[in-house]
């Protein structure tokens, strides 16, 4: 069921220019429950002329606390607004928004993970769900495609990936240009997909996954204004008619924001 | 106290509704609203066939408000009264539903279908969405137009019409005044408010179409102002919107002489503001020592 929660900022730390990292705690027992990596948040800023939730992407659950640690980029007022918030002050919540992957198709494969940009931070929660002593995947790699090097969450997929490969834009670390550059440059071998990353990135993983044969999963990102299904602001194209719509549009918030790669027209 | 209204002869528990297209058919809010506390849910356009819409990117924040430019996509009339008329006609509500159309032969197929549905208290009909081009905006710009739908409409609709107006108009009082001559047993307003945005680092429009109907509190005072102007040219019932976001918005709406008043955009503020207006109205009420909320219908004075 979801619903709109004040929660608390434990902290916030920049990570890397532009990007930063706020964790956030229910109050005790009215939480979201235990979220699937892929979900969302809807952050809702206090600038009173700012009114739509901000669509952020669960990066970490911590399984002691259950807080809710979030990464991601400043790009306009509201995430400026939160990055700037004080430890201790409230932050209006609506959650748990989107799908998530579905862990059970991860279960006992080799699982290549891929993100770009600010679509790194989702796949933290994935490869720790899938990785380590309670993890269900045979391994997980973790390429991550940077700007330079001025990374961030590196550290955190060393602790939990089994592999973790780097590419960045300028060549300043790893193989010099995308995810799937430095996935050929390695030739390491896997059986399944999971994607986050910026269109053009993605729209490259569909075409590698279709042409290798290989189940690849996608998680879009689009425009969105209510984040719950009614607006249907966010929609992507789909291959066949989606059941909801009757046309070929998913909702992102709903439907989505995690895609079987070969069902979506991107 | 009394917080009913009626309109059309069909009474409402209390004058909130929801505005169409802000609230889907209703159950995407069933997480955070009773919906049977709601004077009534106004549905989603509908249309004979199922619409693709436009494409992304279809919304963008402004100061204050939002601009979307959805393109009104449906999954068709069909399937609205197979899969979400069931759930609406469960909620101890009114269900009103909203229609929209390219041609007049697309609107009367919509309206005489909804006609074999008892669930459906209502019809809305939409002649003034801003994006979608071919036909309904003509249909709500031009009096003549107008009131020709409206009485074609007014023929074969079993249950009671509202006409929604487009403020995107010199005269919104010529458009009510065609409205209730061509039968209209209600009129709403305002639609959104055509606007642009243009993101000025990548030097692009922010939407695909280019432009998109404005809403929010943006546009409060204007739409208090056509509510007011309507209510001066008309006599049939007025359901008023634009940014409601309180009680107090809604009885600002009142004042201007609606009967009842719809919450959109700001539902995507806070999914539980439709609540939060009915217990803002009678918060209002008790304040105001008022007994009945039909006598806030129309009582602005000079200041």
């Amino acid at each position: 069921m979801k619903k709109v929660i004040l929660m608390t900022i434990r902290r916030t730390e920049q990570l890397a220019d532009g990007i930063y990292r706020t964790v956030l705690h229910a109050p005790d027992g009215d939480g979201f429950g235990t979220m699937l990596p892929g979900q969302f948040l809807g952050i809702y800023p206090n600038d009173p002329a700012a009114l739509l939730p901000r669509p952020i992407s669960l990066c970490r659950q911590e399984p002691e606390t259950g807080d809710l640690v979030i990464v991601y980029r400043t790009a306009g007022r509201g995430t400026q607004e939160l990055a700037a918030q004080p430890a201790s002050s409230m932050v209006r919540v609506l959650g748990a928004l989107g799908n998530g992957y579905d862990l059970s198709r991860f279960r006992g494969k080799r699982v290549l993970l891929l993100g770009g940009g600010i679509g790194i931070p989702p796949m933290l929660e994935l490869a720790a769900r899938l990785a380590g002593e309670n993890g269900t995947a045979k391994q997980v790699i973790a390429v991550l495609g940077y700007r330079s090097s001025d990374f961030f969450l590196l550290e955190e997929f060393r602790k939990t990936a089994g592999r973790v490969l780097i590419a960045t834009d300028d060549g300043s670390a790893g193989t010099h240009g995308t995810v799937l550059d430095a996935v050929r440059e390695d030739g390491t071998e896997f059986d399944i997909v999971a994607a986050c990353g910026p269109m053009p990135m993605l729209r490259g993983v569909k075409k590698f996954a279709e042409e290798r044969g290989t189940e690849a999963y996608l998680s879009l990102e689009e425009r969105m204004a209510c984040g719950v299904g009614a607006c249907l602001g966010c929609v992507c194209r789909t291959v066949h008619r989606d059941d909801h719509s009757k046309v070929n549009n998913a909702r992102v918030c709903t439907e989505g924001p995690v895609f079987l790669a070969s069902e979506v027209d991107i | 106290m009394n917080f009913a209204v009626e309109i059309a002869g069909i009474e409402l528990k209390n004058p909130v509704m929801t505005a169409s297209g802000t609230f889907g058919s209703g159950q995407e809010y069933a997480d955070f609203v009773d919906l049977g506390r709601l004077g009534a849910v106004v549905t989603k356009g509908v249309s004979d066939i199922p619409w693709e819409g436009n494409p992304t990117p279809r919304v963008a924040e402004v100061y204050g408000g939002m601009l979307n430019a959805i393109g009104l996509q449906n999954p068709g009339v069909e399937t609205f009264v197979r899969r979400d008329l069931p759930f609406l006609a469960r909620q101890n509500t009114r269900v009103i539903v909203n229609v929209c159309g390219h041609t007049e032969e697309e609107y009367l197929r919509v309206v005489e279908r909804l006609g074999q549905e008892k669930a459906v208290d209502m019809l809305e009909i939409n002649v003034s969405c801003p994006n979608v081009t071919r036909g309904a905006l003509q249909f709500g710009q031009d009096p003549a137009c107008l009131e020709a739908l409206t009485a074609r409409i007014r023929r074969i609709a079993r249950q009671p019409i509202i006409m929604k107006l487009t403020p995107n108009v010199t005269s919104i009082a010529d458009l009510a005044r065609a409205a209730e001559a061509g039968g209209a047993d209600a009129i709403s307003l305002i639609n959104t408010i055509t606007g642009m945005k243009i993101d000025v680092e990548r030097q692009r429009f922010v939407l695909a179409n280019r432009t998109g109907g404005l809403s929010g509190p943006c546009i409060k005072p204007v739409a208090v102002r056509m509510v007011y102007q309507c209510a001066k040219a008309v006599r049939i019932p007025i359901i008023g919107m634009g940014g409601i976001a309180s009680g107090e918005d809604a009885v600002e709406f009142l004042l201007a002489g609606a009967t009842a008043v719809a919450v959109g955009m700001m539902n995507f503020h806070d999914p539980h503001t439709t609540e939060h207006v009915v217990d803002g109205i009678r918060d209002y009420c008790r304040r105001h020592h008022v007994e009945d909320v039909r006598d806030l219908i129309g009582a602005v004075r000079d200041a």
